[in-house]
């Protein structure tokens, strides 16, 4: 559904975004990270058609985003950074807006915005003016009118920015079950919702893609991936350093594969070399990887050297 | 056509959800008033005629209607609804064109609720009441090169009082390139032909003939391209902002 080849965008002397290229297919919900100021915002304005590319192509649904911008912007619902609305409207208001602006008359304008109210819990505040809504109402409103003429392609610039625990829970939730039959994009820089929503995730650094795959791919790329942790009454770290190299941790041992490709094996080497020495396990477990440890290592050097 | 008109609906609406509107309504009636009947000697002048009305619009639209053009696109841009606005199935020249009409609309508004002043002037007189309707149009014309303006203005800056502050500093230019002094210091010591052409560019030379009841081509296509050429370039300044 979505196509972005080589995808440029230049402030000044500046490559906010800087060559990138992927793709989103239907079903698919991408999670698109990056610390701030990565181009995150900056390529979601591209897809979106708010701002032209300086060089390279965005394609949705088979319309190119600058040569047909109105056929791309209809298969498209966009929540803008923060949630941008109309304080003065009501939620009624904005909601009916959207929906004109986006063809729907009559009784197919009024069966969206049921829908949509329906969808997002907005129906205690229908009536309310958007400016005296909280944060989290405001948000789903914002979603609500993305959501309106139900979109092929879904493009949200941080949806879970300032809400709290339960209304991110439900966001998420939202997004999985949305990104069912729609190509989902967007932005976030908490980790865990890569694992709470996305079937695939980018991480982009200085306007360039450093690291694009599943959450298990991305995880698989942690330096703790594979690792087995054993806390064994009598382990000596000799012993262990046949199997891996071995970090010492506080009463346990950390044993690193020398082959991420065969981690299988280094847990069994494990259990083989306690029970031939004897000792009595009071813990072992192998490690899955962190996603925030990936984070760091492929984005902080460059932030540090920033 | 359609989003212009749902642009335009909103828009316009959200003049009359604020105080903004009847705070607007209230001093541009007051104003008009004063400046007609005390200012304007309205009585003293002894004729039917509305010049004592609509001699006084030049100025009193430099401070009016900027304050009702500020907000268009700078307030768009503080809250970042441009970007939502610009996204949805429209163009951005449907946006421009939707704002300006709802303004102009507002405007008009204002301009039509003073019609006890004809009123008033058809009691005590017999006025030329063709030569006044063509001084209403002349004045929303007016209205409507200054509000483009503002626009343009507008679309410069995410804040209103900048806006407001650089489309009076414009509007200026415009009246005072054919204001009586200004012409009469220039005749001093530039060419009467250097002087007709500066005049030209004056909203208030182009405004005389529609107050005498003359609706000269001339006039309204300067009104006209006025509006136009201020439109273009706040479509140009929208595009110079997306494109970074």
């Amino acid at each position: 559904m979505i196509k972005i080849d080589r995808l440029v965008k230049a402030f000044g002397p500046k490559r906010a975004v800087d060559d990138i290229s992927f793709t989103v297919e239907r079903g698919e919900v991408l999670g698109f990270l990056g610390p701030n100021g990565a181009g995150k915002s900056t390529t979601m304005r591209m897809i979106t058609g708010f701002m032209p590319p300086t060089a390279g192509s965005v394609t949705v649904g088979g319309y190119d985003v600058v040569e047909s911008p109105l056929e791309a912007k209809r298969l498209i619902g966009y929540l803008p950074e923060n949630a941008a609305a109309y304080p003065d409207m009501t939620v009624k208001g904005f909601l009916d807006f959207a929906a004109e602006l986006r063809g729907l008359e009559g009784q197919a304008r009024r069966k969206a915005v049921q829908r949509v109210v329906e969808l997002c819990f907005l129906d205690s505040v229908l009536h309310q003016s958007i400016d005296t809504l909280s944060k989290g109402y405001r948000h789903r409103t914002c979603l609500a009118q993305a959501l309106i003429h139900d979109p092929d392609v879904l493009i949200m610039d941080e949806p879970t920015d300032g809400l709290d625990p339960n209304q991110k829970h439900e966001v998420r939730n939202l997004i999985r079950k949305l990104g069912k039959n729609k190509a989902i994009v967007f932005s976030t820089h908490i980790l865990e919702e890569v694992d709470a929503a996305c079937t695939r995730a980018i991480i982009i650094d200085r306007g360039r893609i450093v690291a694009n795959g599943t959450p298990e791919e991305l995880r698989g790329m942690s330096e703790l991936a594979g690792a087995v942790t054993l806390s064994a009454h009598g382990a000596t770290e000799e012993k262990l350093a046949a199997l891996g190299r071995v970090e010492r941790l506080d009463g346990a041992f950390r044993i690193y594969p020398r082959d991420k490709a065969r981690a299988a094996e280094l847990a069994q080497g494990i259990v083989e070399l306690v029970s031939r020495e004897g000792w009595k396990v009071e813990g072992m477990y192998s490690e899955v990887g962190q996603l925030d440890e990936v984070f760091r290592r492929i984005t902080l050097p460059d932030t540090v050297k920033r | 056509m359609k989003p212009i008109l749902t642009i335009a609906k909103r828009e316009l609406a959200s003049y009359f959800t604020s105080p903004v509107a009847y705070v607007f309504l209230v001093i541009f009636l007051l104003l008009t008033g004063f400046f007609t009947f005390t200012a304007g000697n309205f009585f003293e002048r002894g004729e039917a005629s509305l010049a004592a009305f609509f001699g006084w619009h030049p100025w009193l639209y430099l401070v009016l209607v900027p304050a009702v053009g500020m907000r268009l696109w700078a307030e768009e841009r503080r809250s970042g609804t441009l970007e939502l606005l610009l996204t949805m199935p429209i163009t951005p020249w449907q946006a421009i064109i939707a704002k300006f009409i709802a303004s102009w609309a507002f405007l008009a508004v204002a301009l039509g609720l003073t019609f006890p002043t004809v009123i008033t002037a058809n009691i005590l007189g017999d006025p030329d009441n063709g030569q006044i309707l063509a001084g209403y149009l002349g004045s929303l014309l007016l209205a409507g090169a200054y509000l483009a303006i503002a626009c343009m203005t507008s679309a410069m800056t995410r804040n209103q009082v900048v806006a407001f502050i650089l489309s009076v500093v414009l509007c200026l230019f415009l009246i005072l390139a054919g204001f009586n002094p200004v012409t009469d210091l220039l005749t001093r010591w530039a060419s009467p032909a250097l002087v007709d052409t500066v005049a030209a560019f004056s909203v208030v030379t182009h405004f005389d003939g529609f107050q005498r009841g003359v609706i000269d081509l001339r006039d309204l296509v300067f009104f006209l391209s006025v509006i136009g050429f201020a439109l273009f370039a706040t479509g140009i300044i929208i595009r110079g902002h997306r494109a970074g």
